[in-house]
């Protein structure tokens, strides 16, 4: 058991460390702010070409082939910089090196990886939340193409994105796990329409809805074989659920940080219970950090896409909580009073990581049935 | 960065667990058995547990924070009613004062338990506790202040008693004692000695508290898979299993903070270590409290009762946070150091 850096280690933090002395573009807060989202792509094109991103994906992708734990060591330097937190789609990476045929993933994983090609995901729809498998979206197959038509939602980055991965319903007479099949759907074509939604924090650039309406993608575009849709967006979702793979604890720690700066620089002003909400957020924000050191120093063992991510959302979910409410508190009246309080924004996003990518109830369904062994009802 | 056990450490941790679980206690009742409880002790000390932090010839302990973590973690989950990080904290003490640690001793604590105790008079002016010494422990260590450290003292402690904890004696030291010294040839303690010798005990007792969260665990998830009520398992309704998935997730997070105190304690600078251990002690005060009392809930009418063996996790998880400080004193210390002065209440 060893935390410290390997000299590789070492040498490759100190050099991410200089590049960031000069190349930090001072983005605002990602969940507070839209120009964040309006310059993200830029953000990762620097971070890529840099030779920053991509770290533990394979080289013939464009990645570094290099462990699980060097995403530590980026997450901690973005947020000791002050810096943005990579960009998250590793777990769209894990779906299709998983699932996709050799072709399919030279096709796309360079793309994805460099920021070239900019990616969303069609899963959810306005009647398949938590129970995706009642997805209605479907894809009929016409000569060399799929024809998809239908409704999804919470599309994040779905205004700038050039491919989606939709999941549609191909076989509606088996079991509706079974009849549901991925694809790489591009975006720019007259039958796809997007429609940014607005979050309560009043972030508009994140969230959209997509309408499909008898768009077209080429049979060859189909990711996995027809009906293996389900156990893809299971392999997506479990890697969507970890911190280590979305790269959140470098935005936790920055928001700790900041709050700690706001308290040191007038003690006198802040009452014990506010000093201990940011202590409180600091031990959480910490803890997640050492869980990620955990989690990803066990793919050295190889990567599991079983069900411990569920663990890890609902610990990245409490972090994410508690760093909210400390910025609640740290702020005080102004939060109440300043609809464009940065710590207001910060508390109101917070809200939505108990949903997306899975709801807390069902984290904790699944923990209790796959990983407790609790019998289901 | 490889934070998995080396293949060292996780056969320690496969031998320690099995060692407590066949010899700890499996019922309130098995707390009586003084046969199955020497067979324990003496099972611990053949292996040389009590010994990893005593010094190896150059100063340096014979064994990590790491392999003594993996062991209280491994007895705590089995409420094993042995003395383990008492004496190892006694001999780590004793190690860094240049003393040869005496089998039968334990660490006096302030009667807050938060951390060794000070005497700075003739005598003790108040009553202190020795926690977790072993069998026939008859002296406590205590600090008494010289020049710019402490020397290490010794006053006589009283007989055994419980606490909360059932598994774990505390010794009254009574107020008058007077300190004798240890060791002609020893060295004076420095604040960064104190400073790393609490990051220990914030280690040992974190994986302390992990440990009871996983042995009560796997207790609560078996008992509501098997215990019946309108026709089938407590453990198939979601208000039970989300319960209990919380409790896995807690016992997660708090094993992650837990083994880095443990590592910080030989690796990392004093006030480092210290500081790694408040965010485990912290965090996994907190959640063995939850763990437990979610224990106690699953378990229903039987969990409130004497003979059901859920309260004995329960009270050693009390002492586990009470000593060397809990999650409120923890937070209040990271403060202190984080935020800068305070609002007048240190």
């Amino acid at each position: 058991m060893d935390f410290r850096d390997s000299p590789a280690e070492g040498e490759f933090r100190e050099r991410l460390r200089a590049w960031l002395v000069d190349n930090n573009p001072g983005l605002p807060a990602s969940s507070t702010d839209d120009e964040y989202w309006a310059r993200q792509a830029e953000w990762h094109t620097a971070l890529y070409d840099a030779g920053f991103f991509g770290l533990s994906w394979p080289k013939r992708f464009g990645g570094h082939d290099l462990p699980s734990v060097y995403d530590v060591i980026l997450d901690e330097e973005l947020a000791l910089a002050g810096a943005p937190p990579r960009p998250s789609l590793g777990y769209l990476v894990q779906g299709i090196s998983t699932h996709g045929s050799e072709a399919i993933q030279e096709r796309f994983l360079p793309g994805l990886i460099s920021g070239r090609e900019r990616w969303c995901q069609g899963f959810s729809e306005p009647d398949a939340g938590s129970d995706l498998a009642a997805l209605r979206t479907t894809a009929k197959r016409d000569g060399d193409e799929y024809v998809i038509t239908g409704h999804k939602i919470w599309t994040s980055y779905s205004d700038v994105a050039d491919w989606c991965l939709v999941l549609a319903r191909t076989d509606p007479d088996v079991p509706k796990h079974k009849g549901i099949t991925a694809f790489a759907v591009p975006m720019d074509q007259p039958q796809i329409e997007q429609r940014p939604l607005p979050m309560m924090n009043g972030v508009t650039n994140e969230f959209g809805q997509v309408i499909f309406d008898g768009a077209r993608v080429a049979a060859e575009n189909r990711i996995g074989e027809p009906g293996e849709g389900w156990r893809l967006a299971m392999t997506v979702v479990s890697h969507e659920r970890e911190p280590g793979e979305l790269g959140f604890v470098g935005r936790y720690a920055k928001t700790v940080k900041d709050l700690e700066r706001t308290v040191r620089a007038d003690p006198g002003a802040f009452r014990s219970d506010q000093r201990e909400a940011v202590a409180w957020a600091y031990v959480e924000v910490e803890m997640l950090r050492l869980h990620v050191c955990r989690r990803l120093s066990e793919r050295l063992d190889g990567i599991d896409h079983g069900p411990g991510g569920s663990i890890d959302k609902l610990l990245m979910t409490w972090a994410e909580q508690t760093v909210g409410h400390a910025a609640l508190s740290v702020a005080g009246s102004r939060a109440a009073t300043d609809s464009d309080d940065v710590a207001l924004k910060t508390y109101l996003y917070s809200r939505a990581q108990s949903v997306m990518g899975g709801t807390s109830q069902i984290q904790k369904n699944i923990i209790a049935t796959r990983i407790l062994g609790l019998p289901v009802a | 960065m490889d934070v998995r056990d080396t293949p060292e450490q996780a056969e320690l941790r496969r031998t320690a667990r099995q060692l407590a679980r066949e010899l700890g206690p499996r019922t309130v009742a098995d707390l009586d058995d003084e046969k199955r409880a020497e067979r324990l002790a003496r099972a611990v000390r053949d292996a040389g547990w009590l010994e990893l932090r005593h010094d190896e010839g150059d100063g340096r302990p014979l064994a990590g924070g790491v392999e003594a973590a993996i062991i209280a973690d491994a007895l705590a989950g089995a409420v094993a009613d042995v003395a383990f990080s008492g004496p190892v904290l006694a001999a780590d003490l004793a190690r860094r004062a240049g003393a040869e640690p005496a089998e039968r001793a334990a660490v006096a604590f302030e009667s807050d338990l938060t951390g060794a105790a000070v005497v700075s008079g003739a005598a003790t002016a108040t009553p202190l506790h020795a926690v977790d010494g072993m069998a026939g422990t008859d002296r406590a260590y205590v600090l008494v202040p010289d020049g710019d450290g402490y020397r290490l003292a010794q006053v006589p402690v009283g007989d055994a008693r419980d606490g909360s904890d059932l598994t774990r004696a505390i010794r009254p030291v009574s107020a008058g004692a007077s300190p004798s010294e240890v060791s002609a040839r020893g060295r004076l303690l420095t604040e960064d000695d104190l400073a790393s010798w609490t990051a220990l005990g914030l280690a040992l007792t974190s994986a302390d508290l992990v440990g009871v969260m996983r042995g009560l665990l796997d207790l609560s998830v078996a008992y509501a898979a098997e215990r019946r009520q309108y026709g089938v398992p407590v453990g198939s309704f979601q208000a039970v299993q989300h319960l209990l998935a919380e409790g896995r997730c807690l016992m997660e997070g708090a094993l992650s903070a837990a083994l880095h105190a443990s590592w910080a304690v030989d690796h990392l600078g004093p006030d480092e270590a210290r500081a790694a251990g408040r965010v485990a002690k912290a965090y996994s005060s907190r959640a063995a409290r939850t763990v437990c009392e979610t224990a106690v809930q699953v378990y229903g009418g039987m969990g409130n009762t004497w003979e059901c063996i859920v309260h004995v996790y329960l009270r050693r998880a009390l002492l586990s946070s009470r000593w060397f400080g809990d999650d409120g004193l923890q937070l209040h210390e990271l403060q202190r150091t984080r935020l800068g002065a305070s609002d007048g209440l240190s």
